[in-house]
């Protein structure tokens, strides 16, 4: 009923319109997601991201709602698809896995109730996703939380669904377990095409794995765009946050193994940054933050700065007494710099000003 | 000291009572239990006291209620005539019926705790697994609250055979039909017979030790493990 309902053309988009109050705070959005990739619900704790999850789950029954997924509708004002008859996998903060089965009948529990005709992942495909072959005859009590995230991500995974929900599913994780996860996080995002809604509000997280990104508010939608577009909006509370930074999307063009050095082009300029060797053509990610870029109006060769880019100013945002930031613009993908009032002044930033951008360190993502 | 053929009967007829009431009871506690567990409506509070009433309650006030309601002139007593089914005091099936109610709450409590215990969450994740709200109760709350089912199970047995006050005013005292071993040793001990007291006491208190330890000994068991 899913992909059969999407006419051939038919852009694919995520639609969710929800209007509920609870106690202290209404949850009121209507948002209009693409059909692909990685969306994150993005904001603080209370701001919504949860009940908004579980509202397009089914898992909580609102009345006033409208969900359609990729040309399936799940729900309207006349009616309600069970979450047991939604194609979604589901993620929750705790992996919720059954006490009383192993590791192997988990990931069966799902996989079964779907027609064979259905199934589109096999299921030593999740197995080997996730790395769970020496652990499938184990109970959940047996497991660490990063095995026990690693098999309700396969478990989900094995429904075949057509759009997967994660709640903050390293929440819960400390920092050695979430560093296990996220490599396979980025391994399910990369060899399947599924669309994904992430709730999260650890910022490193949608840095490395959205390309949409909703900030969420006090239960409405505050923002809701491309990740790139949306992180370097100076409106935003993101942008002002001491470890505010850009995405930039990147292809490797070239590696230095003398000094260790990946280059990397991206629509506007190419990047030398620390890394081990990866294939030409490589889709990388990269990270910058803020307080690492610099501003000058000449080009500066004698410094130890690597990265040096033409860029164009567009906005500046007063942050305290102290601190400005500017939104450039690099060709067509925008930076962030944060620098002292004072400099902004002394350089004349404003916009339309034409600078160059000193970049102090790149990080790569994924 | 040996058993008569008296004793015998009264026996099997106990054990039948208490196997029958079990079963009946597993039925009608699990849903009752279920919705304890899970509802948040104001009659929760009203209903899970009038489940608990037997606890406190003189077995005598509730064999008197009973026969009242089931005899003749009662309620249910006329229902159950109209529908050709006679009356039920003084028969094995009204033993039943005030045994069931009678240990209701060893069958109930211990299912809604196992319920409740549950939780929502493996219900949710069973949800977003594809499994249907029936499919749900058979592969995750069956398997998850199983201890809660052991207990219910065993208490009620256990209860079912240490009723005294109730079957007495219930079903009186008629050999064969309705006469089981808690009655048969008041009668013995009424006649001054006490070694044929004593020999079906003992009796009783074995049985019922061992169907505890079916309980009780499992948890050590496991805890070994």
């Amino acid at each position: 009923m899913d992909a059969a309902q999407l006419r051939p053309g038919a852009e694919a988009r995520i639609e969710a319109r929800f209007r509920v109050a609870y106690p202290g705070f209404t949850l009121e959005v209507d948002l209009d997601l693409p059909g692909r990739g990685v969306t994150a619900l993005f904001g603080p704790s209370g701001s919504g991201k949860t009940s908004l999850l579980r509202a397009i789950a089914g898992l909580d029954r609102h009345r006033q709602g409208y969900v359609r997924v990729n040309g399936a509708l799940w729900q309207d004002e006349v009616r309600f698809v069970p979450p047991h008859r939604r194609a979604i996998g589901y993620v929750f903060q705790e992996a919720n896995l059954f006490a009383h089965l192993d590791v192997a009948a988990n990931l069966r529990f799902g996989w079964q109730r779907i027609p064979p005709s259905e199934r589109r992942i096999a299921f030593e495909e999740a197995v080997e996703l996730l790395g769970l072959a020496p652990l499938l005859t184990r109970l959940p009590a047996r497991l660490s939380g990063g095995e026990r995230q690693r098999v309700a991500i396969a478990r989900a995974l094995l429904t075949s669904p057509r759009l997967l929900l994660l709640d903050e599913p390293l929440a819960s994780l400390d920092r050695k377990r979430k560093a296990e996860i996220l490599p396979y996080l980025a391994q399910v995002k990369r060899t399947l095409d599924l669309p994904m809604l992430y709730v999260s509000h650890a910022p490193e997280e949608v840095g490395r794995f959205a390309d949409h990104l909703v900030l969420l508010e006090g239960g409405r939608v505050r923002a809701s765009g491309p990740l790139q577009e949306t992180l370097a909006r100076l409106d935003l509370p993101l942008a002002s946050d001491e470890e505010a930074a850009v995405v930039i999307e990147g292809t490797v063009v070239d590696y230095d193994p003398a000094y260790a050095l990946l280059a990397v082009k991206f629509a506007g300029g190419t990047l030398l940054v620390p890394h081990r060797q990866e294939p030409p053509g490589t889709a990388i990610r990269l990270q910058v933050r803020a307080r690492d870029v610099s501003l000058a109006l000449t080009e500066h060769a004698d410094t130890s700065l690597l990265n040096r880019v033409p860029a164009v100013v567009q906005e500046v945002r007063v942050l305290d007494a102290a601190h400005a930031l500017v939104r450039l613009q690099v060709g067509p993908t925008p930076l962030l710099a944060r620098i002292t009032r004072r400099s902004a002044e002394a350089l004349g930033v404003r916009p339309t000003t034409s600078l160059w951008a000193q970049i102090k360190a790149v990080a790569v993502l994924s | 000291m040996t058993l008569t053929a008296e004793d015998w009967q009264a026996i099997r007829l106990t054990l039948a009572l208490a196997t029958t009431t079990t079963a009946l009871l597993l039925v009608l506690a699990t849903p009752l239990a279920w919705w304890l567990a899970r509802t948040r409506s104001p009659w929760k509070g009203p209903v899970a006291a009038l489940v608990a009433l037997p606890l406190v309650l003189p077995p005598t006030v509730l064999g008197f209620y009973l026969l009242v309601l089931l005899g003749p002139a009662g309620p249910v007593g006329k229902l159950t005539q109209a529908l050709g089914l006679g009356i039920l005091p003084f028969t094995f099936s009204g033993l039943v019926v005030a045994s069931v109610l009678a240990s209701l709450p060893f069958a109930v409590q211990p299912l809604q705790q196992a319920f409740a215990a549950l939780g929502e969450a493996p219900l949710e994740a069973a949800a977003t697994l594809r499994a249907g709200p029936w499919d749900r109760f058979i592969h995750v709350v069956l398997p998850l609250a199983r201890s809660g089912f052991l207990t219910a199970a065993v208490l009620s047995f256990a209860h079912t055979i240490g009723e005294f006050g109730v079957v007495l005013m219930m079903g009186g005292n008629i050999p064969g039909r309705t006469k089981v071993v808690s009655v048969q040793i008041y009668d013995h001990v009424q006649a001054f017979a006490y070694p044929q007291a004593h020999a079906l006491a003992a009796v009783m208190l074995g049985l019922s030790f061992a169907v505890l330890l079916v309980l009780y000994g499992r948890g050590t068991a496991s805890a070994g493990r």
